[in-house]
């Protein structure tokens, strides 16, 4: 930037203290608030599942305190707090708030988001969301109905204030996803720099586009059924109520239509990252681009149309299982896409293996192996063995866990320098990789084994049979609860004494706009727009 | 160097895993309870779920560990030939058509070859046939047809026998804290698995099995059968099940139902056809004629809320 353009925004003024962050338009200073808010989340949620680790380290209700009874619905109030915190609160604030607001901007050589103050208003209004989910676990007995808050279990089954707050919180944060998603879908579409096609954005603002596209369309169908769970508590309706002439198959149907989608919105972005992390690191542009591109949106589209796979066990009867299954094999075509090319890739490529491209290269594997067990999960077949038990819950961690998390943390990696100026220490960030590595492998690769012998999810305590793989998980699930601590450390460390870097850190295979502009990135980029040719 | 390193150790590990988990499925395991350590699924005890063991075996070396290990020795490879000290120069290449068509064709074939017998395995267990089908289908003896009714309660099972002139038991976990107070648990009982009054069917019988529940949902599941279906308030849900083998069979609620959750196991005893008609005689014996309601059809024309009133009165939970 000019010295000129520096001194022509103070004219219409940086604010700072409070003012800054309160009051904040600008797109870089929102993505970083989200960006706090998934770390102090990811913190909280990743507590609560330490504690059920620790609950269910042994057979027995030992750990969590209160009457029998209320132990055991405390439990499921963690359950369902860690699902709801880890979705909503950590990884897509993460992704799309935090490096979706950092970064589109910068990439497609835009100013800042097309709605600025929508932008603000989307990230503030997601503090009382989680304030009442927060609240939800101290006002009355907590909402203990698991993530998808099925009926009638959330509706007739338990009462009291909690699951309204839940439902008010999942509300809010649903609202502030949809003003999200028509900023990104308005920026990326208007506000591309000179030159930057659409057939040339870089891969992580396509998976960004295909993502909001998917909360645009998913998210008010999730609201318009929590809306009905919301009436069935407090208004005497009965959408959901079979005595009255409801159906409880109805609510899980709009919420796996929603449900659905959302674990794609969750992964999407990750798989930008690690698009951008791979050619990087293989200093070569990204293999077969256009398919790259194109599988993310067949990924999101068929995201749409598989829901039911969720509800094998409901008895919604064989030739609908029949379709779901079909539907659901199809997803893994645009998925295996997506692997090769990351691994056509590295081929041929010259790779340095920094702690972002570790990252990467951990997500790939993990997922392959997430979405293979997802591959055996599709087979309907098989759903009387595999529904609701652990192989389930080692599965979409895989996906979630690795998939997702390890996209975070291999974009937090890569992109550090850009966003503070500082790099972050190399042999650090390597632990950091190598201890959750081992962690959430020990965690999640047991529960595969827990689920085929029959453990049923969900449960605070478990036949005896089940304590081995139980404990390792136990054990797995610290180590990698350590790791996350250990990445406050890095995070610290990183701000004190990280080495300061230049405009583009990574070199040769860094080829996208935000390399283009100085590190840390100034208050105010891209004021006159970038040619891209 | 640290990335190569990073390879090597992530192949050790995950063949190591991989590996264990085979040797796991080969082992020899108990018979209706999971046990120490297990790695793979359960003794099969029916039919279905014969089909499903043989069915998930062959995806698991057939299609997820090849897939896996290939991805992996892929990874392995490139780490190894395409970093920066071995291949200082990268290569401008980003397109192959061929390659590209191949890594998209040949998932096709593997997923239709796949999805011919996945239909199979879903339209044969899913679909609640005849006795004389279960027989022709998988070439055993079936002696006849039972019609056994779950309702998944909090936090129960209740059972009817829809055939012999309804009458209601519900079975409940032993202990005394629970719910339903099934009472100290005797010597050798299994936790959390054990239940007062097991379900008891005769071996090689096709059971019908109509799922409802009462106020939440709720999922009746039986690991060894191939047997988990959702308890629905409202709806009747249907499967079914040809015991082969005699023996106690336990699963466990599958649909989470509120706080006690877990302490709902569901015990099947499979016993002789002779043992099974002494029981049955034993239990319409035993029974207040209240409790005996012979016309079925009575059961059927009562609404859910007197259901569910009857189901929650404290008597029934014995």
């Amino acid at each position: 930037m000019t010295e000129t353009a520096a001194v022509a925004h103070e004219a219409h003024g940086n604010p700072t203290g409070w003012r800054r962050w309160l009051y904040s338009t600008n797109h870089k200073d929102i993505g970083t608030m989200y960006l706090i808010f998934a770390v102090v989340f990811g913190i909280v949620g990743g507590l609560l599942s330490v504690i059920m680790r620790m609950e269910l380290q042994s057979p027995g209700m030992d750990v969590i305190w209160g009457e029998p009874g209320a132990q055991e619905h405390t439990f499921n109030v963690l359950v369902t707090g860690h699902g709801l915190i880890m979705v909503f609160f950590m990884i897509m604030p993460a992704f799309i708030g935090g490096f979706g607001n950092w970064m589109v901007p910068l990439m497609i050589g835009a100013p800042d988001m097309a709605f600025p103050r929508m932008n603000n208003l989307s990230f503030w209004i997601l503090i009382p969301s989680a304030l009442l989910l927060v609240g939800s676990t101290v006002i009355g007995e907590g909402a203990g109905t698991g993530w998808t808050v099925y009926a009638p279990l959330s509706t007739i089954g338990m009462t009291g204030p909690s699951v309204d707050m839940a439902i008010l919180a999942l509300h809010l944060a649903g609202a502030s996803s949809i003003m999200a998603a028509i900023n990104f879908i308005t920026t990326i579409f208007n506000m591309r720099a000179p030159g930057m096609t659409l057939h040339k954005m870089p891969l992580f603002v396509w998976s960004m586009l295909v993502t909001v596209f998917l909360l645009l369309l998913s998210l008010p169908v999730l609201a318009g059924a929590i809306t009905m769970l919301l009436t069935d508590r407090n208004f005497g309706t009965a959408f959901f109520d079979a005595s009255q002439g409801g159906d409880p198959l109805l609510y899980q149907h709009l919420f796996w239509f929603f449900g659905h989608p959302e674990v794609y919105i969750l992964v999407l972005p990750s798989f930008g990252v690690i698009s951008q992390v791979v050619s990087t690191f293989a200093k070569k542009p990204i293999f077969g681009y256009l398919g790259m591109a194109y599988a993310m949106v067949a990924i999101g589209a068929l995201g749409f149309i598989v829901w039911a796979h969720h509800m094998y066990t409901s008895g919604m009867g064989v030739d609908t299982e029949a379709y779901f299954l079909a539907a659901t094999l199809v997803i893994a075509v645009p998925t295996g896409i997506k692997i090769f090319s990351w691994l056509a890739t590295m081929w041929g490529g010259s790779m340095t293996f920094e702690t972002p491209m570790l990252w990467a290269m951990g997500m790939i594997f993990l997922f392959v192996l997430g979405g293979m067990t997802g591959v055996v999960l599709a087979n309907s077949g098989l759903t009387t063995s595999f529904h609701d038990t652990y192989y389930v819950v080692g599965h979409f961690h895989y996906v979630m866990s690795m998939g997702a998390m390890f996209g975070i943390f291999a974009g937090f990696y890569y992109w550090v320098g850009k966003m503070t100026g500082r790099q972050y220490p190399e042999k650090l960030g390597k632990w950091h990789f190598w201890i959750t590595m081992v962690g959430v492998n020990l965690t999640f690769f047991p529960m595969h084994f827990s689920g085929l012998a029959g453990m049923p999810r969900r449960v605070a305590d478990y036949p005896d049979a089940y304590a081995g793989w139980n404990l390792i998980s136990s054990y797995g699930a610290y180590i990698s609860f350590a790791a996350a601590l250990f990445f406050l450390y890095v995070v610290y460390k990183t701000f004190k004494s990280g080495e300061k870097v230049g405009a583009n850190y990574w070199g040769e295979g860094a080829t996208t706009l935000e390399w283009s502009v100085p590190s840390p990135a100034p208050h105010h980029t891209h004021e006159a727009p970038p040619t891209v040719r | 160097m640290f990335g190569r390193n990073a390879g090597v150790t992530i192949v050790a590990l995950f063949t190591a895993l991989i590996a264990g988990a085979g040797a796991a499925l080969a082992q020899e395991v108990g018979l209706g309870a999971p046990f120490d350590w297990q790695m793979g699924f359960q003794e099969p005890a029916s039919p279905v779920m014969r089909d499903i063991v043989e069915f998930h075996n062959l995806m698991l070396w057939l299609v997820v560990s090849p897939v896996v290990i290939f991805v992996l020795g892929l990874m392995f490879y490139v780490v190894y030939r395409f970093n920066a000290k071995s291949n200082p120069v990268p290569s401008k290449n980003t397109h192959n058509a061929t390659l590209e068509v191949l890594w998209t064709v040949v998932p096709i074939v593997i997923l239709v070859a796949m999805a011919i017998p996945s239909f199979k395995l879903l339209y044969k267990g899913d679909v609640v046939p005849s006795a004389t089908l279960v027989a022709d289908l998988y070439g055993i003896d079936v002696a006849g047809e039972i019609t056994l009714k779950a309702t998944g309660l909090q936090w129960a099972w209740e059972y009817e026998y829809v055939d012999d002139g309804v009458f209601l038991f519900s079975s409940c976990l032993y202990g005394p804290d629970y719910w339903c107070f099934g009472g100290e648990a005797p010597e050798g009982a299994q936790r959390l698995l054990e239940t007062d009054n097991p379900v008891v069917v005769p071996v090689n019988t096709l059971i019908k099995v109509q799922v409802t529940a009462g106020t939440v949902l709720h999922a009746w599941a039986v690991p060894a059968f191939g047997v988990k279906i959702d308890a629905v308030p409202g709806r009747l849900n249907e499967t079914w099940f040809v015991a082969e083998r005699i023996g106690t069979y336990y699963g466990q609620c599958s649909e989470l139902c509120g706080r006690y959750h877990s302490y709902m196991p569901i015990q099947v005893n499979v016993v002789s056809q002779a043992d099974y008609d002494a029981w049955m005689a034993g239990q319409l014996a035993a029974i207040q004629p209240d409790r005996l309601k012979a016309p079925s059809t009575q059961l059927a024309q009562q609404s859910i809320p007197t259901r569910r009133a009857l189901a929650n009165a404290p008597g029934i939970a014995n």
